[in-house]
């Protein structure tokens, strides 16, 4: 029988078999952001050194003003950056801080500066973690206590997780993106479908997607339940990572090339569960609810709780109805609209801001419309190609890298009761600040919110 | 870590599926240092309390009956999205020391044994019985053994539960795992020569 990637990579970084069932792996890379300061604060307090400075890598991104002009924030908010810039000084960890170029969201700059390579073991204290399986190498989000232990050990005890393959085989249609892809498969297995397991996206949709579009796909496995999510690499992963500046070069670069070519699973490999999605059956899709498990194709309506017979989930949809402020049976597309937020580790890539601008260029925003690109570098190459110019004509702000209001801990947050057309990952209540209401979906279907002032079917602006 | 034996306290049942751990924690407060003043109001914020910070009376935890309770009871994937172990130091800073679900997030179950919260897995119709019982009589008392892991329900049913031993030796002796981790240095460090 067969060996699936992801027991493949699990094997390569086995250091120990520990008591009860736990393994000790090895973590080639480790990632960190203003939330793994604590950690940091707590290894100093103990007395104990980062063991491996040389694998570890942090950025600035969730504490950042993004308003264009990076104007200096408050003093709480400034400490969280100052107090990660000091720490990582004293250990010797290199930091892409403010007003270095490579700065951005911790899951674009990874990839961006070739950190990130298929077949490693990559960690950091973000649930989103799992972006980097688009490389095909085994990422996932830690709490801040495995931080520490990571940063003292370079080791993680872990328990093997199950695994699940997701298949998406057939071609996506017009007007359909990546993000639609994962909404659907979320949609599908429900938000806890993959807990306890291991995703393993394939198929002939997910071998045609760019890598970008990959790292949308895996960056919301965990809204599906699981930790990490990854995707076999291919000539298309190989292309992206040649090259880039931490990315192996001359004789390792064919050394690692070989390495990865075996990763991929075996044509016999067993998974404990398989999923499989038409891409054909794929629409436009948005999120009406206050779990990413609740999205609907753009041309639905509304769901009615009174037609769900289970008692727990109709009380659960009705409280998203109330929470969002919406009827049973309204159309989507007659749901207005009060901004719109292009950006997060989901989707703030160049190719996510290309395909916002094809729809804005030409338009006019009628809600206010926020574009954060995901890293200085992200940015620099989209003003080089005349995306900010075509946002800022179409009444969009251009704003500097960062998560923003993905999340909103810098404080760039949307008022209770606004209604916010999101690319980013979740929709929980008060997600985008308190008493916001959020709604899921691609770039594309973002800005055209933004230019029509309601959820819009993209494919018929 | 405060090691853990066993507990019996007021159990409050948490009755919505796939709660998350913005709606445990709230981005806001998370850059409040771990154990700083008020941290336990911090927990479960927005649902909890009003703007003027007046208890929302139909918050289950604002119930008389349930205030204080040291164990909660709920529903499928809690602790679901965001790693932000703040979640478990928001129980933690209130008092709560099991948390009893068909499910949880995988990385707030990890975080919970961090810091000495038994995480408890329980069948579904187990779970929907103890939250049942808990509504029927508010108030009622769950016992929580961890050496023998069971779950003793009001009315006097007993519920095994598994966990992983290692987790379960972790949780009994308060260990620092860091520390333990640490006396793998041979081996940590001849992994290394490998890869070099």
């Amino acid at each position: 029988m067969g060996t699936t990637m992801f027991e493949k990579i699990w094997a390569r970084h086995v250091v120990a078999e520990g008591p009860g069932g736990q393994t000790l792996l090895y973590v080639d890379r480790h990632l960190l952001h203003e939330g793994s300061t604590a950690a940091l604060v707590r290894l100093a307090g103990s007395g104990r050194r980062v063991r491996r400075p040389d694998l570890s890598f942090a950025t600035a991104d969730h504490y950042v003003l993004t308003s264009p002009g990076a104007p200096a924030p408050d003093a709480e908010i400034g400490s969280m950056v100052a107090s990660l810039t000091a720490h990582t000084a004293q250990q010797g960890i290199v930091f892409f801080g403010r007003g270095d170029v490579r700065r951005g969201i911790v899951h674009v700059i990874g990839p961006e500066q070739g950190l990130t390579l298929p077949g490693m073991l990559l960690v950091c204290g973000d649930s989103h973690t799992a972006t980097h399986g688009a490389f095909g190498a085994l990422a996932f989000g830690i709490g801040s206590s495995e931080v520490e232990h990571v940063l003292a050990t370079q080791t993680l005890w872990q328990r093997k997780p199950k695994t699940l393959r997701v298949t998406v085989d057939g071609r996506l249609a017009a007007g359909v993106a990546a993000k639609d892809v994962i909404l659907a498969i979320i949609a599908t297995i429900g938000a806890a479908g993959g807990v306890g397991h291991a995703i393993e996206y394939a198929g002939s949709a997910i071998r045609a997607m760019s890598m970008a579009e990959r790292m949308t796909v895996c960056n919301m496995s965990i809204e599906a339940g699981a930790r990490c999510g990854m995707v076999a690499p291919d000539e298309t992963t190989f292309a992206y990572v040649r090259g880039r500046p931490f990315a192996p070069a001359g004789d390792a670069w064919a050394q690692a090339l070989g390495l990865w070519q075996s990763l991929p699973s075996d044509p016999d490999a067993l998974f404990d569960r398989e999923v499989r999605l038409d891409a054909a059956d794929i629409a436009p899709t948005v999120t009406w609810g206050t779990s990413p498990q609740d999205a609907l194709p753009i041309t639905e309506r509304v769901p009615d709780p009174a037609a769900v017979a289970d008692p727990v989930r109709r009380a659960s949809l009705a409280r998203a109805l109330a929470y969002m402020g919406l009827a049973a049976g309204v159309p989507l597309t007659d749901v207005k609209v009060d901004r719109a937020f292009i950006g997060s580790c989901t989707n703030s890539r160049l190719d996510d801001l290309r395909a916002a601008a094809a729809v804005a260029k030409g338009r006019r925003a009628v809600v206010p419309a926020w574009v954060v690109p995901g890293s200085g570098l992200v940015k620099q190459a989209a003003e080089a190609e005349g995306l900010d110019r075509i946002f800022l004509a179409a009444g969009f702000e251009w704003r500097e890298a960062g998560c923003s209001m993905c999340v909103g801990m810098n404080g760039e947050t949307a008022r209770a009761g606004e209604r916010v057309a999101s690319t980013s990952n979740r929709n929980f209540e008060g997600r985008q600040g308190k008493g916001a209401r959020t709604h899921l979906m691609s770039p594309a279907m973002a800005a055209a919110a933004a230019v029509t002032g309601r959820l819009t079917d993209v494919r018929r602006l | 870590m405060e090691p853990f034996t066993r507990i019996t306290a007021i159990a409050a049942p948490i009755d919505l599926p796939n709660v998350d751990t913005d709606r445990i924690v709230p981005a806001r407060f998370l850059r409040k240092p771990q154990g700083s003043p008020g941290y336990d109001r911090f927990l479960f914020h927005d649902v909890r309390f009003e703007a003027d910070g007046a208890e929302k009376p139909e918050f289950v935890l604002n119930h008389p009956s349930f205030r204080g309770a040291r164990i909660l009871v709920a529903a499928d994937n809690f602790g679901c999205g965001s790693s932000r172990e703040a979640a478990v130091w928001a129980l933690a800073a209130y008092g709560v020391r099991v948390v009893i679900a068909p499910s949880l997030g995988d990385i707030f179950h990890q975080n919970c044994f961090k810091n000495g919260l038994l995480a408890v897995i329980l069948p579904g119709d187990v779970v929907t019985g103890l939250r049942g019982a808990l509504h029927a009589r508010p108030g009622s008392t769950l016992s929580v053994d961890l050496d023998s892991q069971t779950v003793t329900a009001p009315e006097g049913a007993v519920h095994r539960f598994e966990l992983d031993p290692f987790r379960k030796q972790m949780l009994l002796s308060g260990q620092d795992e860091i520390a333990l981790t640490l006396g793998y240095e041979a081996q940590i460090a001849e992994f290394e020569a490998r890869q070099a």
